[in-house]
């Protein structure tokens, strides 16, 4: 009693398989080529280091032991790991303010733009992805010719008198910031005005209709509609800053190390990859659950404003 | 015509005078970057007509990581004195025997027989050198021929002090300065060299590798430093001077070695053969600034190298230089807990 329905459904099925079939070869690739090199790094985490390099394939949890435990060289006590720990919470301490500056300084970037008439619009957005063109590292040695002691912005301030001695930028934190402020900083704007580009300016007109300062409007209506973007500028920001590799070695002087020096450390003159390996995943998994926790949150709050 | 077609043609061109270049074999050379001279390169293309490509690496771990992997195509690497007996150990090089190569007489009797390669069978001399304290003397005019600098730097110094951060490096100087030896594990000497650089750590502006340019506009006023990169630095301003610190300081070479893996062996044995005439050793050295290792080739050395105090060690000096070895990996280990805890 094969009924038209019954028929239908058959070959609804075969679709969907065959759907999937023509799709698995793409799948599997990308599946491969976004796990395969993790998977790696997992197993080699798991590893003896060998003397010069490389690892011994002798299975070993001491790498990740010594992600959270150190052993004293001199009195032999097992402590938490200090280093490790100043280390992350640096990083972190610097990826947030990083975070902060770009948005303080995106927020309004973007709401210029997304104001302007269509057509200037387009030539905004063109100048925000300029910096894109120039190589990461070139862009950083900008930076630095412009606020070390002999630069630009020092022997400005030292013709015009106002300081006697040029101020030590170069090699600090503040340096740090700067840069990574301003090489993120394409990240935050354009997310935002994404999704400012939607936003219907005649609900901002309804509030100031409804005798609403413009602070009030600010929070009340603005924010609660772009905080998609704002979300999404923060994560895009934040993740890469927290891994930022070229513009704390070459503005900070690498004195002070980040998350990815320490890593690079272990593979290069520290000759412990399996350390190094689990300090990657350790920073992986740390950042993925952090960033759970914050888009629920996010989400939530969201829907309760809306 | 379209850019399309033009693109097409472009290309077909440049297809053909590369076919037309074409030599009688290849050479791909994996060296230190910054450190191959290039009118060398084009003599020893013009010789052997063989076509050479030059890969650069910043580290010898990164070196020895990449080539251990495998499948680099490279025919040459130069690997620093330390690393050569792993190359030698793990395979990864070829028994060429250069100690019996024709232009082997020129290598200087010091050279000829180091402990690193026995007998000369794989490797060539390329250059050799320092590591010592470099200051601008307009900055401070105290002694100079001191770790100290580093370690225990002058008032006049404090905050403007650079480190090459090369670990080993550094971590051999501290434990000169403490007085003991290298690739100790002394704990009693450890435990000084860590409270010594932890100490020393603020005074320092900065732990960077850029140090000729950052020498030469000022950001820095002394730095621990190679030889050869403090006299470019002289060369730019002359009251940059590069010292030998008494406590005791490191000599290095870097030595040329063709891998197992070679695709083009012949052609890596005549360059082996080549860099020992004194007049191509004098030209690489013109380049990249440090000594080498050949009898004859000061003839041909560039003026400002002959009597440059960088490149000749003063008599006085000599004693106190040391060949750097490769410490026990378990040294190694401790010496990369200090380095962190130092950089935390």
């Amino acid at each position: 009693m094969a009924t038209a329905e019954e028929v239908a459904k058959a070959a609804e099925r075969r679709d969907v398989r065959d759907r999937w079939l023509l799709s698995a070869p793409a799948l599997l690739v990308i599946f491969l080529a976004a796990t395969g090199p993790l998977l790696i790094v997992l197993v080699y985490s798991f590893l003896t280091p060998g003397p010069y390099g490389d690892v011994k394939w002798q299975f070993s949890p001491e790498a990740w032991i010594a992600v959270f435990l150190e052993r004293d060289i001199f009195d032999d006590t097992l402590s938490a790991a200090a280093a490790h720990v100043t280390i992350f919470l640096r990083s972190i301490k610097l990826s947030v303010v990083t975070t902060i500056a770009t948005l303080v300084l995106g927020f309004p970037t973007a709401y210029f733009m997304a104001t302007r008439s269509e057509k200037t619009r387009d030539l905004w957005l063109f100048l925000i992805t300029i910096p894109f063109w120039t190589n990461l590292l070139i862009r950083t040695f900008a930076v630095l010719q412009i606020i070390r002691n002999e630069g630009i912005v020092n022997s400005i301030l030292l013709k015009l008198g106002i300081i006697s001695a040029p101020i030590q930028i170069l090699y600090t934190d503040t340096a740090i910031l700067i840069g990574m402020a301003y090489v993120y900083l394409p990240l935050m704007v354009l997310p935002i005005y994404a999704s400012m580009e939607k936003l219907d300016f005649r609900l901002v007109e309804a509030g100031y209709d409804l005798y609403a300062t413009r602070f009030q409007v600010l929070r009340r209506i603005i924010f609660p509609l772009v905080k998609p973007g704002v979300i999404a500028g923060s994560i895009l920001v934040f993740i890469p800053a927290l891994g930022a590799y070229v513009t704390p070695s070459v503005l900070g002087g690498g004195k002070n190390m980040m998350l990815s020096n320490l890593i690079e450390l272990q593979f290069g003159q520290g000759r412990n990859w399996p350390l190094g390996s689990a300090l990657s995943i350790a920073v992986m998994i740390i950042v993925m659950v952090a960033l759970l926790a914050y888009v629920r949150n996010a989400g939530k709050s969201g829907v309760r404003h809306g | 015509m379209n850019w399309k077609t033009t693109a097409t043609a472009m290309g077909l061109a440049l297809l053909a005078s590369t076919g037309l270049a074409r030599a009688d074999g290849e050479l791909n050379i994996y060296n230190w970057g910054n450190y191959t001279s290039p009118d060398v390169i084009k003599k020893f293309e013009a010789k052997y007509n063989v076509k050479v490509t030059i890969t650069d690496y910043d580290s010898n771990d990164t070196a020895l990581a990449k080539v251990r992997q495998g499948g680099t195509g490279f025919d040459i690497a130069v690997p620093s004195q330390t690393y050569v007996p792993i190359w030698i150990k793990e395979g990864l090089v070829q028994e060429t025997d250069p100690g019996k190569m024709e232009n082997f007489k020129n290598v200087a009797p010091e050279w000829a027989n180091p402990e690193f390669d026995p007998g000369r069978k794989y490797s060539v001399p390329w250059a050799w050198g320092t590591i010592g304290v470099v200051v601008n003397t307009d900055a401070y005019k105290g002694p100079t021929d001191t770790w100290g600098i580093v370690f225990n730097a002058p008032d006049e110094l404090k905050g403007k002090v650079n480190v090459v951060p090369e670990m080993n490096d550094v971590i051999f100087a501290a434990i000169k300065y403490v007085g003991g030896q290298q690739c100790t594990d002394d704990r009693a000497v450890l435990k000084k060299v860590r409270d010594l650089l932890v100490a020393a750590k603020p005074n320092w502006i900065a732990m960077e590798y850029n140090t000729i340019e950052k020498m030469g506009a000022g950001d820095f006023k002394a730095t621990s430093d190679w030889n050869g990169s403090a006299l470019r630095q002289r060369l730019a301003n002359p009251a940059i001077h590069y010292n030998y610190p008494k406590e005791g300081f490191g000599l290095w070479s870097d030595n040329v070695v063709v891998l197992k893996e070679a695709k083009n062996v012949e052609n890596a044995k005549l360059f082996q053969n080549f860099i020992m005439d004194p007049e191509n050793a004098a030209g690489l050295s013109a380049f990249h600034r440090y000594a080498n290792a050949i009898i004859g080739s000061d003839k041909y050395m560039p003026a400002d190298m002959k009597d440059a105090p960088e490149v000749v060690i003063p008599a006085d000096a000599k004693p106190k230089g040391e060949f750097q070895k490769m410490c026990a990996p378990e040294t190694q280990e401790l010496y990369t807990k200090i380095w962190t805890e130092l950089q935390k």
